[in-house]
This record gives structure tokens, sequence and C-alpha cells, in this order.
């Protein structure tokens, strides 16, 4: 039986799933509830300086987008950090962390931008026994016009700044969360690295408008006739969030660095897919906020099984396996042949592989095969683009095989080279550097 | 329980009425907008989509379902209605299960199709409620053209015209116009009067004048018609019923289906109709299905069909044999009556013979029997025509268009050779025989 137990930065915790810091987290009863259902960790809804809680809008929050049947896709959220008091959350995250020793509390922070303010708040969380605290440098509205949030996330001598000043006045291990809202992820990350942190989560939501009413001519979510970017999560944004996990695993010089991966984590897959990458655990919100604390019984289950399958025995064998594999365009091997294959048994002849291709790509499929509607892919136009794949509704319906070496490519009439070759030494590339004689 | 259930004879009163009323409500209720935006979502949005090449009228059909599930229904039932101006009652009984959604890519993937006809009646009756009317007439043409028949194929072909600028005169030989979608179908396929709202949505486009009661062959000639009018539309059915061929037919209590079905739609208490406690149906299409399970909902104690052959060369589909079979009513195959045995003029049992046997029989008590063993094409009402009206297989022969031997005379639906007793297919016909009429009126459709 695969060991699913995670260590991240030495917080412990039975499984490499929590919990965001999100409104899942935001109390002592929903993060109990999460604990009885299975969660490993969470990390606390952000704490704010000492005073008057912010305030949130008391109309909608949240917009929506949506796939068939109406399948949340997307969410976004223009709510803020918590709005209780912050005597009363960290009695709360101190009664948790001693009813649940096992299971790992982190606590999100986000103050203003002076180290006084940081220095008066860490103080106040190490007294909880919490496991470790996660700098909130992501949130992309309300706060980041107060020069919190994001606004601290897209300048990197900022997140330097705070994470130094966190990390000599806590012992506390301290996890960065970036902010997506940037052109490159790996500024930020560096960033926190040179200030010390001890790792990075990522991502935090993205600015964004989920729509447009188009009586009121108003963004939705709408107040009063009005609305604001909100930060946009869920199983949208998994293939951006999946990216910038890379780009740090693989980057020289953040290679190593810790990643809690964040960003629209829906099942066990997910999951795995975001640890292969170099996440050391992964954090969870718009799954749980769309159909409650129990998908995580399917995440742990589905995770192990799968270990189990592929003989991996802990998440160290699974934890940056992908990260080598991520590469630059440059270095991919252009000798390299796959040809669409459509299975005749499994198709159901809907047509949309044909109508794709013929529309918008290269014509290489039929419709029509001695008069009978048949779809088969024509392999001397067939440049293997996969998005006859892609449409195709049902699965492994069609697929992309790989040629042989030797074997003709009817699209080119040269057979299938054996040799690696790239972009950097293609005689078409200007820049092409000469192997050496 | 009414003491009427178990009434020997044929009688009416054998239900309460919260029955009758149960047993004759909507077959398939129409999708509320939440379920149609769930069916919506299956479709595929095929290519050169099998369910559009099934449909008779070519509706687009992955494009009206992509209009609901956009939020568009009103744009939807355009789509539908552009190809077939009945789509609202061609939505409640087309055969969906053996046209458009036989062939549907999910029946082959998963057995069970988009369900194209409850999406189909939900975008047409969004549009009916609000009388969306999608289309005006061209200026007038000053032809006219005279339509026999205000079944699917008359009005089809007159909306057509009327939207076209001519001047279009039905004449329907029954007191309401709507053919067989008035008197022919089972009425828990067509509630709340749907018929005749639809003949009011399709005539509201105006330049269409219905005159009911006026037969042909008894009221007017065909030549009257070729005189009076640029040019003629035959679309009156078929009125002629097929004999059993079996003794003692004429007894009482020996009824045609057609008759049967025509007589419930119109009745205003179905308590008031008579039903036979053993009824026995013979024939193996739509009709007979619909006078089986009418009858077994009117409170029939025993409903038997009785067909000559098996069920896999009967008319019914497959879901309509289902139905039948759902509702109590019992199929039996390889049987055709021999004779029917009276008492005191009164059918009392029926006599049939396995036609798979060697001639071996059974005899059932029976007090009620219904044919619905096909129907015909009657000619008498053409004559008058002047020169005769070549037939085919005793139907009107026509072309490709619906041109019909006679200069200036067309004709669709039922009553000509190759229509297929579907409401669909005579709506095509009697859409394309317009255009076809159009084009000649107007010198290759240029006014």
């Amino acid at each position: 039986m695969a060991d699913i137990r995670n260590n991240f930065v030495g917080i412990k915790s039975p499984n490499p799933f929590w919990l965001a810091s999100a409104p899942p987290t935001d109390k002592a009863y929903n993060v109990i509830r999460a604990f009885k259902a299975g969660w490993g960790g969470v990390v606390w809804k952000t704490l704010g300086e000492e005073g008057p809680p912010v305030v949130n809008v008391n109309g909608p929050r949240y917009g929506a987008i949506w796939g068939a049947d109406r399948r949340l896709l997307g969410l976004n959220n223009i709510e803020l950090i918590t709005d209780r008091d912050l005597q009363v959350n960290l009695r709360e995250i101190k009664q948790v962390k001693m009813d649940w020793p096992d299971r790992a509390i982190v606590v999100s922070l986000m103050v203003p931008c002076e180290e006084h303010a940081w220095k008066a708040i860490l103080p106040v969380v190490e007294e909880t026994d919490a496991d470790g605290i996660e700098l909130n440098f992501g949130c992309p509205h309300g706060m980041s016009e107060r020069g919190m949030g994001a606004a601290v996330g897209q300048v990197p001598e900022y997140i330097e700044m705070v994470v130094r000043w966190c990390k000599a006045n806590t012992r506390m291990p301290v996890i960065t969360k970036l902010t997506p809202n940037i052109t490159d992820i790996r500024k930020p990350a560096r960033a926190a690295l040179a200030g010390g942190t001890d790792a990075v989560s990522l991502i935090n939501t993205i600015n964004s408008i989920t729509g447009v009413n188009l009586d009121s001519f108003a963004p939705e979510p709408t107040i009063d006739g009005k609305g604001s970017h909100g930060g946009y999560c869920g199983p949208a944004v998994k293939p951006i969030a999946m990216n910038m996990v890379a780009e740090i695993a693989r980057d020289p010089e953040t290679h190593g660095l810790p990643i809690s991966g964040i960003g629209g984590i829906t099942t066990w897959r997910d999951a795995a897919e975001f640890m292969a990458l170099g996440a050391g655990n992964v954090q969870v919100c718009t799954a749980a906020m769309t159909y409650g604390f129990k998908i995580v019984q399917e995440m742990i289950a589905g995770l192990e099984n799968w270990m189990d399958e592929k003989g991996h025995t802990s998440l160290d064998d699974i934890v940056g396996r992908a990260t080598p594999n991520v590469t630059d365009w440059q270095y991919l091997n252009l000798n390299y042949i796959a040809k669409a294959r459509i299975d005749q048994d499994a198709c159901i002849k809907c047509g949309r592989c044909h109508i794709a291709c013929e529309d918008t790509s290269h014509q290489a499929i039929t419709s029509m095969v001695d008069g009978v509607r048949h779809f088969e892919v024509i392999e001397a136009e067939c440049v293997g683009c996969n998005l006859c794949v892609n449409v195709c509704p049902v699965e492994n319906c069609i697929t992309m095989e790989p040629l042989a070496v030797g074997v003709m490519d009817q699209r080119t009439g040269k057979p299938v080279s054996p040799i690696y070759a790239n972009w950097t030494t293609h005689p078409n590339n200007p820049m092409a550097k000469v192997a050496a004689e | 329980m009414p003491e009427g259930q178990f009434k020997q004879g044929i009688a009416g009163g054998r239900l309460s009425p919260e029955q009758y009323a149960d047993n004759f409500a909507d077959l398939h209720p129409p999708l509320d907008h939440h379920e149609a935006l769930v069916e919506s979502d299956r479709c595929y949005f095929c290519y050169d989509a099998p369910c559009m090449n099934a449909c008779p009228t070519s509706i687009d059909i992955p494009l009206f379902i992509r209009q609901i599930s956009t939020g568009n229904p009103i744009g939807s039932a355009k789509t539908i209605f552009d190809q077939n101006i009945l789509g609202g009652m061609c939505a409640r009984v087309c055969p969906t299960e053996t046209l458009c959604e036989e062939v549907c890519v999910r029946e082959v993937a998963e057995g069970k199709p988009v369900q194209i006809g409850r999406l189909q009646r939900y975008a047409t009756d969004v549009a009916m409620a609000e009388n969306k009317q999608f289309y005006k007439r061209s200026e007038p043409t000053g032809k006219t053209v005279a339509v026999v028949g205000a079944g699917p194929a008359g009005l089809a072909a007159a909306h057509r015209l009327a939207r076209h600028g001519h001047d279009v005169t039905i004449l329907e030989a029954r007191p309401k116009p709507g053919g067989l979608n008035e008197y022919g179908i089972a009425a828990y396929k067509s509630v709340d009067n749907f018929a005749q709202a639809e003949v009011d949505y399709v005539t509201s486009i105006g330049g269409i004048d219905i005159q009911n009661g006026k037969a042909l062959g008894r009221d007017y000639q065909l030549s009257d018609l070729t005189r009076n009018y640029d040019a003629v539309f035959l679309g009156m059915g078929l009125a002629g019923v097929n004999a059993l061929r079996a003794d003692g037919e004429e007894a009482q209590g020996v009824t045609n289906a057609v008759e049967f079905i025509a007589e419930l739609r119109q009745a205003s208490d179905l308590a008031s109709l008579p039903v036979g406690r053993r009824v026995v149906v013979i024939g193996g299409g739509m009709t007979a299905i619909d006078a089986a399970v009418q009858s077994k909902l009117l409170g029939a104690e025993e409903v038997t069909i009785c067909y000559r052959r098996g069920p896999e060369h009967m008319n019914a589909s497959e879901f309509e044999q289902d139905l039948a079979a759902a509702n109590g009513v019992i199929i039996r195959h390889w049987l055709q009556p021999k004779r029917v045995i009276a008492d005191g003029g009164k059918v009392a049992a029926i006599e049939l013979e396995y036609t798979a046997m060697d001639g071996d029989r059974l005899v059932g008590t029976v007090d009620q029997v219904f044919k619905a063993i096909g129907q015909s094409f009657v000619p008498a009402a053409l004559n008058g025509s002047g020169a005769e009206i070549a037939l085919e297989a005793g139907r009107i022969k026509v072309d490709a268009e619906g041109r019909t031997s006679l200069a200036n005379v067309w004709a669709g639906g039922d009553c000509i050779f190759g229509g297929d007793d579907l409401t669909v297919s005579a709506v095509a016909q009697g859409r394309d025989a317009a255009e076809s009429i159009h084009r000649a009126l107007t010198s290759n459709g240029r006014a």
C-alpha cells in the first residue's frame, strides 16, 4: 500500500491534500468538518493586523463560468481576507491544532508592507502552535488597492523584503504564496528564495471578469450596478498553474525550492500531475466549494490506487518526476513524427474531427468513403497536430501514433529518421549551431 | 372502482373522470426550461449530422439545439420553422425513434439519443406562446392557388405559397382544418387542442382562406379549380379504409379504427365514448396501436392486436409496440381474421387463423373489432377532372417536384404514390410542391 504521508518543509500531514486559504478555512467550524472528512491540512484563511476587521461587500462575491450541464469550470471572487476578529481566529486556530495534532495548520497572513506590522503579528500566530505561515502576496482584488496582496507579489523586491522580515522574526516555516498576475513567475519565486523563504505556493487567483450582464451592462458579480475584477480559480486555471509550477521547478535558480501546488485541483489525477511537475503537496479550494469536503476521499483513494498500480511507494517517488521532461520548444525533436489514428469500432461518427480538420486545419480527415459516412485520417495530409483527438467526444477513439524509425512519412515522402534533431541545429534556423567537426 | 368497468358489450362510462383525465394526458410532457438546457447540452453538434439527414424536412437539428443551449429559443424556433412550418406538431407526433433519434450518434454511442423531438417541442412552444411570427408575405403576385385538404401537406404548401405572395384558398372536406393532425392522431399525442392552435399560427401569415365542409367531387370538381385558379395543389389524403375480407365483417361492432380515433379526438366528454369490454384490433401500423392503446385507456378490459406477420414486419415502431405493451395491450402475431361471429347482429366472437401454421384457427370472445389494415386513396373524387390524372399503384403519380400528369396541378402527402403516412413527409412534399408552383407561376421564381 502506497504511503501518502506528506512532509512539506517539516510540516507533516497524513496526506498531501490541504485546503487552500479561502472561505472553506475561515473558521473552526469549517476546518473541523474538513478534518473529519479527511483533509490532511489547511491553510487558515488570511488574517490581517489587529484592529477593526475588514468588511466585505454585501452582494454577490462570486462569479462563474460553466461547461455542459452547468458543470462549474471557473469561479472568481471578490471576497477579502477574513472579516472576523483577529483574536477570535487565533483562539480557534490554537484550539483546533490542539484537537487535531496530526493535521497541518498553516496560517495565511497579510498585513501592511511595514516591518513593524509583520513583527506584531508573527509572535501571536506562533503562540497558536500553528505549523507554519503562508504570506498572501496574491489576492488580486481589494487588498491590493491598499498596497497588500498582489501589490506586493508583483514587485519582487517587496517579496524579498517581507520574506526576510518574516524569516528574521519567526521560527515557523515560511511559505510565500505567489500571484500569477505577472509576466514571468520565476522572478517572484527567485525573490522569495533570496529572502529566505522555505517554500512557495502557487497560484493565487487570476484577475478576471466572468461575465457581463447584458441587461444592465455590468460585469458580474454585480454590486449595485458595478463590478470589479475578481480572482479566478477552478478547473479552468489548472493549465496556467501547472505551467507556473513547472517553470519554477525547472529554473536552475529555484530548482529544489519546495512548492505547494494550487490551481483547479479537483481530482487525484490533478494532484498527481501537479506533484509530478514538482509540487511537494497540493492545496484545493474550488473543488471543495463546488462539491463539499467529501471529495478528498476520492483524492486519497485515487492517489493511493494509482501509486500502488504503478509501484510508487511514497510521494517522493512521484514529486518532480515530470520536471525534467518540461523543456523549451527549441529542444523538441523535430524528427519525431506522429499520425492520428481513428478507432473505427469506437467512432460514433459525429464528424467533429472531420470538420475541425477540414475547416480549420489540414484537410486530413475524410467524411465520406465510397458514398458511406466514414472518418479516416489521410496520412499524406496529417501533420499530427492532435486537434482531432481534442475535439473527439469519445475518449481514446482517436489516438496519436508515433511512426517507427524507418517508416515512410507519406506527407513528406521521407522515412522517419532515428536521429534526435531540434531547431537549434535545423538548417532553416539562421542561428543554427553547426555541429563540431 | 367505477361500476362501468366490466360492463358487457360496447359501452361508455367505464372509468372515473379522473382516470380519463390521467389516461389522456400528454404522452411526453413538455420539457421545462431546466430540462431543455440539460438535454441540449448533450448534443455534439455533429458535422453533416445524421439526425438532419434522417429528417424528411431536413431541419438543421444541431443548430436549433445549439440555439436552445445558448438561451436563444426564438432563434431555435425559426431554424425549425424555416424547414417545417408544422414543426410544433411534428415534435409531438413524429416517430423520432425511427427518424432523427434513431441515427443520433449518442444512440449509437450509449443507446440514449438526444431527445430531439422534445427539444423541438420546447423551442416551438416558446415561439408559439409568444405568437412570434417569423415570416412576412412578399408583395402580392396576383396569382391564386387552390389547395385541396387542410392537412399537413396542404397547410405546408399554403404557408409557403402565401409567403411568396400568392393568394391561397384551402378547401377542406371536414368541419375543421388540420387533417390527420386534427382527426387522426392519438389524443395523448396532441393535447390542449394543439392542432387548431397550430392552424391558427400557420395561417396568421395572411393570404390563406380556409373553407371547411367543401369536399372534392361533392361540392366542386377538379376542373372548377383548374379553371378558376392559377394552380392547384391536391393534398386530400386517403379517404378509403381497407376491408378485412372476413366473413360477417358487416356486423355491428366492427368499426374503422380511423373513425374511432377521429371520434375520440372530437369527443368533448370521453365518458360518452363507448368502447368494448373485449376489443380486437386487426392491423400492425400506427393506427392499430393508436386504436388499441386508446381503447385500453377508455377502459376496455382486454385489448388484443392481431397482426398477420411478425413483430419485425409491423409498421408501428418498436417504441409504439412497447407503448402498447406498457398500456396492457396484447400484441399477437401471425394471425388474420377469417370470420366475425355475430349474435343478434352484434359482434360476439372472432375466428382467427394462424398465417404461418397451415390454417390452424382459434375463436375468441369479443365485443368490438377495429379495422386498421391500411387506408386507400379514393380516386372517384377526381372524376370530373376532365383529363384523367395519372395514378400509380392506386395513388396520384407525381414527379420529383410534386407535379401530377395534369398541367398546373400538383399533389403531396398521403394521396401521392410514395407517400409514407408521416406528417413530416407530407409537410416536406407540400413545401416543395409550393416552391415548384411558385417557380411555375413566376417564371422561375422571379415575379
